[in-house]
């Protein structure tokens, strides 16, 4: 059983959005997620200044087992990105609400997040993932 | 669900990924394969390969037999224990499965073959064992568990009874003994030093257990491929299979043409390809790029495809993904890959890629 904090909200394509301040939300890939994959071997991030749109691939988790695309939950420019991921991508498998975060986003349309869902839903979905 | 060895129930409680690995749920990992990797490389590692087939060859022409169904010779066979690496062939020249053989007497072999061809393998064996008058024999109540590392055989001697040691301590690599219900074998597919040992079913848990309250670390078939592929091992279906002949897949050295009066199975197709310079042969690739290379990608040569990838992963040991690929003969020193819509360079080397815990190709 992965697990997903309930103070944060999720895509269904295994992301994660944390709020960190005025319009800045920080995201990352969830515990599910990582578990499926395996190990991290390289991630690939989007570069600060970069404006992405909501749904968009904007960065790449390759682990030993497949790359897999990451999609921005939310539109707006990319303001800080997980640097120490280049050295220690393990990181994403040891950490991956914490220390494993991708990039932050200066979202232009908070309304996005409620196309987002709630942790509990995001655990059923996973779950049944699982069969 | 699958067949289950006697560990699996072992497995689960570590906290194993578990997999389905030609019909049996098999270990993955037990957390992390990368982590794993690394402990056979500076310590020592135990894997369980109960999945594989085992099978006693007995009969007064048993030598004979093999003779015929192996491309290596088991002729270099002479005394007990001793151990071969050979493919079967088909008629085609094509590779029924790779294995090892073991020599105890005259008429008495053992075979250990994959898995995942077990069905066919078992028909073919016996089928061709028929004439010979050789019983073949499936060995079904016991465990293997390989246990591998720098560290491995002094481990393993710590378990041992005293007969057990003196006998085991005194093996070369590739030979092996039975001593008090254990078929030691200094073997491996890992490029590290260690033993596979061979025990009866209802000791693997204990055994195991044991193992592992000395410190050595339970590793899973994730591992299991990212160390052979260092060590610059075939895997069976990957680098070859019943349409590609052993000589395409690094493998000619496994072929015993002499004596020329030795008729095996596919030595005749073989033939017009022995002496002559092979169509496409199997190179080792690493890619200094990140990006990691996959089994099934495109190689390409001057703008075209010309072959592709057999195994490829991330090699923990170099930091960067190392692979097999099937080429042109002619083709040397730089590729391009295709991965993710893009054309990565890479070089080609000859494995193996790494030895005893270091980095060693060319």
């Amino acid at each position: 059983m992965s697990n997903a904090p309930s103070h944060l909200k999720y895509a269904k394509s295994h992301e994660w959005v944390e709020t960190v301040g005025e319009g800045t939300y920080r995201v990352g890939i969830s515990d599910h997620a990582q578990d499926l994959l395996g190990d991290m071997v390289f991630i690939e991030l989007p570069e600060v200044g970069q404006t992405i749109s909501a749904q968009d691939e904007c960065a790449v988790v390759e682990s030993v087992k497949a790359a897999s695309d990451v999609y921005s939950p939310l539109s707006g420019e990319v303001v800080e990105i997980n640097e120490a991921l280049v050295d220690g991508p393990d990181l994403v498998n040891r950490d991956p609400y914490g220390d494993g975060w991708l990039f932050t986003v200066k979202a232009t349309d908070p309304g996005e997040l409620d196309e987002l869902i709630a942790a509990d839903e995001y655990i059923k979905l996973s779950a049944d993932d699982d069969h | 669900m699958g067949a289950k060895t006697a560990l699996y129930q072992e497995h689960v409680n570590l906290g194993a990924k578990i997999v389905d690995f030609a019909g049996w749920d098999m270990p993955l990992h037990y957390g992390s394969q990368v982590e794993e990797h690394y402990k056979v490389r500076g310590e020592a590692g135990m894997f369980d390969v109960s999945h594989m087939t085992f099978v006693d060859l007995k009969g007064e022409r048993a030598r004979e037999f093999l003779r015929y169904l192996l491309a290596n010779n088991v002729d270099r066979l002479t005394t007990y224990g001793r151990a071969l690496y050979t493919c079967m062939l088909n008629e085609q020249g094509g590779v029924v499965d790779d294995l090892i053989v073991y020599y105890f007497d005259e008429t008495y072999f053992r075979l250990v073959v994959n898995a995942g061809t077990h069905d066919k393998d078992m028909a073919w064996i016996k089928r061709h064992a028929a004439p010979f008058g050789v019983t073949v024999e499936e060995l079904t109540e016991v465990a293997l568990l390989a246990v591998q590392g720098p560290e491995a055989r002094s481990k393993v001697h710590d378990l041992l009874s005293e007969t057990q040691r003196e006998k085991v301590e005194a093996l070369a690599p590739f030979n092996a003994v039975e001593s008090e219900g254990f078929f030691i074998s200094r073997t491996g597919y890992t490029g590290e030093d260690g033993y596979e040992v061979m025990i009866p079913e209802d000791q693997a848990v204990n055994f195991w257990r044991r193992l592992h309250k000395i410190g050595v670390h339970p590793v899973g078939l994730g591992a299991r491929d990212t160390l052979r592929l260092e060590a610059g091992m075939d895997l069976y279906s990957a680098e070859m299979d019943e349409e590609t002949s052993p000589l395409e897949a690094g493998l000619k050295w496994t072929v015993a043409w002499e004596p020329q009066d030795r008729n095996f199975i596919g030595r005749e197709a073989l033939e017009p390809q022995y002496n002559a310079t092979p169509t496409r042969k199997l190179v080792g690739l690493i890619l200094d790029d990140r990006g990691v290379l996959r089994g099934h990608q495109r190689v390409i040569v001057d703008g075209e495809a010309v072959g592709e990838v057999t195994s490829g992963s991330f090699s923990p040991t170099l930091g960067k993904a190392i692979a097999f690929a099937r080429v042109p003969y002619d083709v040397s020193g730089r590729v391009l890959v295709e991965m993710r819509g893009k054309q990565l360079p890479a070089r080609v080397v000859k494995p193996p890629f790494v030895r005893h815990g270091k980095a060693c190709f060319e």
